[in-house]
């Protein structure tokens, strides 16, 4: 069995502002091990990146704070050390990239300089030594030329090219975990494709762990091994990956794919959208976050949110509806939805 | 019960519905806000815009008030205790009393009434200045941004002349050739202030022309005039307002330091600027009260606009918005 | 059916101006050469990275940027070279729905005020009747009459670009210019989006030009796709040929590098993945504008001209291609024969 890396249990972050408190991360668990790349989905406001952030604990307090669970990391629990450790485990054993690589490279110092400084304070190594590092892992992430772009500056850089430049930070001292948080949204989608097989890649020859934070289903198809589904700071469904695409058990799940344009549809069908709009964070229901916007709502739903349900190993579902009901509903939706794989 | 049966009491099948219906499609926000609303609530918090927000209407209330007796000649002209230019040499130079709450000068005029009366040039100085170089900021920020090109190159070399200047060397030069006396200090200071108006309002328009709402109303066909005076500038306000309470601040120093350096306001008539310079013998003579209140009166107004404008600047800038 | 919106060699050529003195040191060549033609009642796609000159393509088509050359006849009517009267009437029939759901509504106007806004700049109807229309218009998209007295703020984004549409449909016009109009929207919102869009067109016999980077909505929404790089469009064919049978290997690229929500297809999927970045419009290469990314490439003659759009080979009139060496099908199989 491969290394357990990470196990979240009952995650909860909310934040407190004047209008009162938003409950962004609500009693979130998983896993993650050596290998394996979890894609966590959802659309704005669900909580994927706030999980993240919890995990990194860089949830800026005032006015966030998590206000319960546990995430451990290799049998430490990250939320009992102390601030220094906390930093020394950022970067050296869980490292993030982001969605806007200009937010965490500092425009005024040169590329090298920025990876350099990063090896020398974790791995103490000498300031030449750091250097030829940098170039090295500039290389390795297939920056072109990287003796002369070593020596360049952000600005000089495309935005394929920064996001290359993060990952070779995140890398550099060989961390268990890879959180990457919409890495490639801002991107365009050839240079899309060229930072997903840099990030495989380096996951083949570091065996890290990958959490890939992301609102395209298409991504997560492609990268994750096994995927959770959050919507209003809970989690609704997650499993495997092809679990959770071709045996989905939430309405909300149903609704994301029955969302998506397909590019290798063959014949148009209409989309079935999720009715209403997205769920106003401060007013969420006691129950279940997606009560409101569900087609199969009871009475039960908005009131107490429903345990979590294991229909298969490793699958497991929040949703009141029975699961004999749910297998019902779902033969009734458009193809796409509940297609037979090939 | 049938199966199907059973299955539409969860499916509502409104699945080929495309658009949303009924209470599904409120609104997101929980407490819908006007944009004033909003600035509001967030001014509201905080505490030193809120005094200085207190000071302006209290002088505001002073300063009409002495302006309204002025023009109807009420009271003599002037709502005061004591008439702030009658001669009493028998009390001159009387500390703070009851009679006199701040003191007589040096030839027994009631120093409370004088600076309470001297309030409406401040006020007429803030208003009239800051309304001539609002009106030419105004006229010409908009064209210059709007139009760009030669127009904007010529109008934004003109405002550099007036930025490169030495700004009171300016004001002093333009009273001395048009000759002291309150009119011409307002019309100095409005004419040297419209430059920085002028440059605040062409910047947001620069931003605001490439809004979509601007182009979604060239798209249907709106004229420029509509274009300008119905999106561009509406939406590049808020900075103005700050750049307002400020500079009615700025216009009451300015007034002041002419007025002390014996070319603003001329006595007899009270202004905080020539009671300041007036009195200032009689500091050393240990009268301090003839020295202090004026200048009081001056530190507390001007406090009171800046801390306004400042709350009012963080109050309406979307970067500090949660 | 008849095209309603021919473009000929339309160009946008932006000035680079530098030093004190603003002289024009180069051009951004954002749209350089783009030929087609709309037919009334028909979805054209038109996708492209960023960068590619689509969205400016949108703007110059109704004479929000000024063209630097080419014609665009809408109807037959020369919309570059109208006068101020007969351009205000072709505002009305050609209208556009924007992309950022934030910006494209004045937040100083309430919904009402920014739905009849064209209604009043063309003078039509009195108040009463134009506040009617604005109720009938945002039933249409779906908002209620209660929505019309608010602010564009007390909105979600999904129901911003609905308002944003009842604005573009307020003056019954027969083309609109969909700019990116789903991209700023969640999944569950786009395709609520995209089917209000849809059921419009039936309706409303409406003729899009669909302008994003997204290429399966594109495809989705399209009966033809134009891809554009660079300035200039490199194939344009019927939505579904597009996907079954592209002949330009940038068009094969970006087909492979849209992931599909659909892991084992994924699994068994073949990506070509295209080396380096976009170059820049303001410096594009010589000759074929993709030559320094092409898989194909050979210095005579894609270093040397750009190569026409054409119908090549077997493919039918539905499909021109701009490559000298274009992917060929076999006619009767579907599978690519050595080009």
């Amino acid at each position: 069995m491969a290394e357990r890396l990470l196990e979240v249990t009952d995650l909860s972050t909310h934040f407190f502002t004047y209008a009162g408190e938003v409950k962004a991360v609500d009693g979130v668990s998983f896993t993650l091990d050596r290998d394996e790349t979890l894609g966590i989905v959802g659309e704005s406001g669900s909580g994927k990146t706030v999980t993240a952030m919890s995990v990194m604990r860089l949830i800026p307090d005032p006015p966030g704070r998590i206000v319960g669970g546990t995430i451990v990391h290799k049998g430490r629990d990250l939320l009992a050390v102390s601030k220094e450790e906390m930093s020394d485990i950022r970067g050296n054993d869980v490292a993030m990239i982001f969605q806007d690589p200009m937010t965490s490279l500092n425009p005024v110092f040169k590329i090298g300089d920025q990876i350099a400084e990063v090896i020398r304070r974790h791995q103490g190594k000498s300031k030449r030594e750091s250097w030829k590092m940098a170039v090295d892992l500039l290389a390795k992430v297939g920056i072109p030329d990287p003796e002369e772009r070593v020596n360049q500056y952000p600005f000089e850089y495309s935005g394929g090219m920064r996001q290359r430049a993060m990952i070779a930070m995140a890398i550099s001292c060989n961390p268990d975990i890879l959180i990457a948080d919409e890495p490639t949204t801002a991107l365009d989608v050839t240079i899309q494709a060229q930072i997903m097989d840099v990030i495989r890649e380096m996951q083949a020859q570091y065996h890290s762990g990958v959490i890939m934070i992301t609102h395209d289903l298409g991504v997560v198809a492609q990268m994750a091994d096994k995927v959770m589904v959050m919507y209003g700071g809970r989690t609704l469904e997650d499993g495997p990956v092809d679990e959770v695409y071709y045996n989905a058990h939430h309405p909300y799940t149903w609704g994301l794919l029955g969302s998506l344009p397909r590019l290798d549809e063959t014949e148009k069908q209409r989309l079935t959208p999720i009715e209403g709009q997205p769920p106003n964070l401060l007013l969420l229901p006691a129950g279940c976050p997606f009560s409101g916007r569900c087609l199969y709502e009871m009475p039960v739903c908005a009131g107490e949110f429903p345990a979590l349900e294991m229909v298969e190993p490793g699958h497991g579902v929040h949703c009141w509806i029975p699961v004999a009901e749910r297998e019902k509903i779902r033969a009734g939706l458009p193809q796409f939805v509940h297609r037979v794989p090939s | 019960m049938t199966d199907t049966e059973s299955a539409a009491s969860f499916a509502e099948p409104q699945l080929d519905s495309p658009l949303p219906v009924g209470s599904e499609n409120e609104p997101v926000s929980a407490k819908p806000l006007g944009l004033w609303a909003d600035t509001w609530r967030r001014l509201r918090r905080n505490k030193l815009a809120l005094v200085g927000l207190g000071i302006i209407i209290v002088f505001l209330v002073i300063g009409v008030a002495q302006i309204i007796a002025g023009v109807t000649g009420i009271h003599g002209g002037y709502l005061a205790p004591y008439n702030p230019n009658a001669v009493n040499y028998t009390i001159a130079k009387a500390p703070p009393s009851l009679a006199h709450p701040f003191g007589t000068d040096y030839i027994g005029r009631d120093v409370f009434s004088r600076v309470l009366v001297a309030s409406r040039i401040s006020l007429l100085v803030g208003v009239i200045a800051v309304s001539i170089a609002l009106a030419l900021g105004l006229a010409l920020g908009p064209l210059s941004g709007y139009y760009g090109g030669a127009i904007d190159s010529v109008i934004m070399r003109v405002a550099d002349v007036f930025f490169a200047f030495p700004y009171i060397l300016f004001v002093l030069l333009l009273v001395v050739v048009l000759g002291p006396g309150f009119r011409n200090v307002f019309i100095a200071i409005g004419l040297l202030s419209w430059a920085s108006y002028a440059r605040l309002v062409r910047g947001t328009v620069l931003s605001i022309k490439t809004q979509e709402y601007v182009e979604a109303a060239k798209a249907a066909g709106a004229s420029d005039l509509r274009i300008v005076f119905g999106h561009v500038l509406p939406n590049s306000m808020a900075p103005v307002y700050v750049a307002i309470a400020m500079g009615i601040g700025g216009a009451i120093v300015t007034e002041a330091a002419l007025s002390f350096l014996g070319i603003g306001v001329q006595p007899p008539t009270a202004s905080w600027g020539n009671m300041i310079s007036d009195y200032l013998n009689y500091l050393q003579a240990g009268q301090w009260w003839m020295e202090l209140f004026p200048c009081l009166a001056l530190v507390i107004t001007v406090f009171g606009f800046i801390s306004f404008g400042n709350g009012l600047r963080d109050a309406t800038d979307p970067k500090l918005k949660e | 059916m008849s095209a309603i919106l021919e473009v000929g060699d339309l160009k946008k050529h932006f000035p680079i101006r530098s030093g004190v003195l603003k002289r024009t040191t180069g051009h951004v060549y954002a749209v350089d050469g783009v030929s087609f033609a709309i037919q009334e009642g028909e979805t054209l796609g038109l996708v492209g990275e960023s960068g590619c000159g689509k969205s400016t393509t949108g703007r110059v088509l109704l004479r929000l940027l000024p063209a630097t050359g080419g014609s665009v006849l809408f109807d037959g009517l020369d919309v570059m070279a109208a006068p101020r009267a007969a351009l205000q009437r072709l505002r009305r029939d050609m209208q556009i729905v924007f992309q950022d759901p934030y910006a494209c509504l004045n937040p100083r106007r309430t919904v009402k005020n920014i739905i009849a806004e064209p209604l009043r700049i063309h003078d039509i109807g009195t108040e009463a009747e134009r506040k009617r229309r604005v109720f009938e218009l945002l039933e249409t998209v779906g908002l209620t009459v209660e929505h019309a007295e608010r602010y564009p703020h007390e909105f979600s984004g999904g129901q911003r670009q609905r308002i944003g549409v009842a604005r573009a449909l307020a003056l019954n016009p027969r083309l609109i210019i969909c700019d990116e109009p789903v991209s700023a929207l969640d999944v569950s919102i786009q395709a609520q989006m995209i089917n209000l869009l849809e059921d419009l067109q039936k309706e409303l016999k409406l003729t899009y030009l669909f302008i994003a980077h997204d290429l399966s909505v594109v495809k989705h929404i399209s009966d033809r796709v134009a891809v554009m790089y660079l300035g200039k469009i490199v194939e344009i064919a019927d939505s579904k040929l597009l996907y079954v049978k592209p002949q330009h290997p940038y068009t094969e690229a970006l087909l492979s590098a849209v992931p599909i929500p659909d892991p084992r297809t994924e699994r068994k999927r073949r990506r070509v993945i295209l080396e380096g970045d976009v170059p820049s419009p303001a410096n594009p290469p010589s000759g074929c504008v993709f030559h320094p990314r092409c898989p194909r490439m050979q210095p005579d003659p894609c270093t040397i001209a750009m190569p026409p759009l054409e119908v090549v080979g077997t493919a039918g009139a539905d499909q021109k291609v701009a490559c000298y060496f274009p992917t060929l099908y076999d006619p009767a199989g579907g599978s690519p024969a050595s080009a």
